[in-house]
């Protein structure tokens, strides 16, 4: 865990912690967090701006009788209890996959429905949102170049098994390439084991509607 | 002097643990009134800023007050302000209303919030998450109201990724010490 290298970057980890990235770039931040802890504690800083800004916010009038009717909802609830504790248990059940990618790719890596792209490359996809944002597993042999699977706009590729070498630096488990379409790439997987990683890429780009938003055709000509 | 207002804010962070302590100890309703009256109408103001409507809105903001009841015990002052756990909560609520799924989250950490928290390194962090509002507020109003729009929904990661006026050097020198404390917590 200590040998993450490549980690992600200042913009996109704001963007995670203030909730605007699409669902498959959440999903490889989830994913990487869950492997290094350093990011995960700068996450868990920029979400303490969050929790700054929240609390120095202006503040909108509740309806009336909007307390008595949250306490009506949960008051014949208790709290939930706190999980028993189970020290010492891990709490990953696949070893390539962390949870949360693992809940989209069907439990563990070998539920993945991989297709062949060809070249002994397979691909997987797991996520892809309205906003066109996509995230797919690839699973590349030892010594053979990455597909270039992007288009245009950022990308994301998190190894998550094997590593892969570009433009002289290595990728291990872990470690995350941030690219977009200025950058030239080409990423080949390691001689050896074959390379598992998580691409994400990003749709076309579309007003991606978090709710309906009043400003946006103001802000966004 | 100049410390006045930080102290106070710390007073009042401690009162929100304490607050949310005694709801999941105690189903403490009185405790919950409390934090709804404080925080409610920030989460509503907060949801309203990112696009949603009077009437979406206060009905998110009931939800996440209702969710905070519910999940109390997930609330660990040793790494969360009260209000950066609930606008944990809010943000996750707006991701839903937009996505209608669930926001990938982290995977567990192998150590979860502790039955007693630790007192010392609860304090700490509440008072460094009490100057980091104050860092907020003294900031430029330009860049406050750029971090704001971030957080609040309104700018979008490409936006976010463009704007050069995005102080992100100077939260994170504010919020180094946070940083440190989680990280040296981690090890």
């Amino acid at each position: 865990m200590t040998t993450i290298k490549h980690h992600i970057s200042d913009e996109i980890l704001t963007g995670y912690a203030a909730g605007v990235l699409p669902e498959a770039f959440d999903l490889a931040v989830a994913t990487h967090l869950s492997l290094c802890d350093e990011c995960r504690a700068r996450a868990m800083a920029l979400e303490a701006v969050g929790g700054a800004v929240l609390e120095e916010t202006e503040t909108a009038e509740m309806a009336p009788g909007a307390l008595d009717a949250v306490l009506a909802r949960v008051a014949g609830t208790a709290p939930e209890a706190p999980p028993a504790a189970q020290p010492g248990t891990v709490r990953r059940k696949d070893s390539v996959l962390p949870m949360p990618l693992a809940e989209y790719a069907g439990g563990s890596l070998d539920k993945v429905a991989w297709r062949s792209v060809g070249g002994g490359v397979m691909q997987a996809v797991v996520a892809r949102g309205d906003d066109g944002a996509t995230a797919r597993l690839l699973y590349i042999p030892g010594g053979t170049e990455v597909p270039d699977h992007s288009h245009h706009g950022l990308e994301m590729t998190l190894v998550l098994d094997g590593a892969f070498c570009d433009r002289g630096q290595r990728y291990g488990r872990g470690d995350v390439q941030i690219a977009d379409e200025t950058v030239d790439h080409t990423p080949v997987a390691e001689p050896g084991a074959a390379c598992i990683c998580l691409a994400v890429t990003e749709g076309r780009l579309k007003f991606s509607g978090l709710l309906p938003r009043l400003a946006q055709p103001f802000l966004r000509i | 002097m100049n410390l006045a207002p930080a102290m106070d804010k710390s007073v009042s962070e401690d009162e929100w643990v304490s607050c949310l302590w005694r709801i999941r100890t105690a189903a403490d309703q009185e405790a919950f009134a409390r934090l709804f009256r404080h925080f409610a109408p920030r989460v509503k103001a907060f949801l309203m800023r990112g696009g949603a409507d009077a009437a979406l809105a206060e009905e998110c903001a009931q939800d996440v007050m209702a969710t905070l009841w519910q999940k109390a015990h997930l609330f660990d002052p040793e790494k969360a302000s009260a209000a950066t756990w609930i606008f944990t909560i809010a943000r996750n609520r707006r991701i839903d209303a937009a996505r209608r799924s669930k926001r990938p989250e982290p995977e567990d950490l192998p150590w979860g919030p502790e039955p007693e928290p630790d007192a010392a390194d609860a304090i700490g962090l509440q008072q460094e998450s009490a100057r980091l509002v104050k860092a907020l507020a003294e900031l430029p109003e330009a860049q406050r109201h750029l971090i704001e729009r971030c957080y609040f929904g309104d700018m979008s990661h490409r936006e976010i990724a463009a704007e050069t006026g995005l102080p992100l050097g100077t939260i994170k020198s504010r919020i180094r010490l946070a940083l440190e404390r989680l990280r040296h917590e981690m090890k």
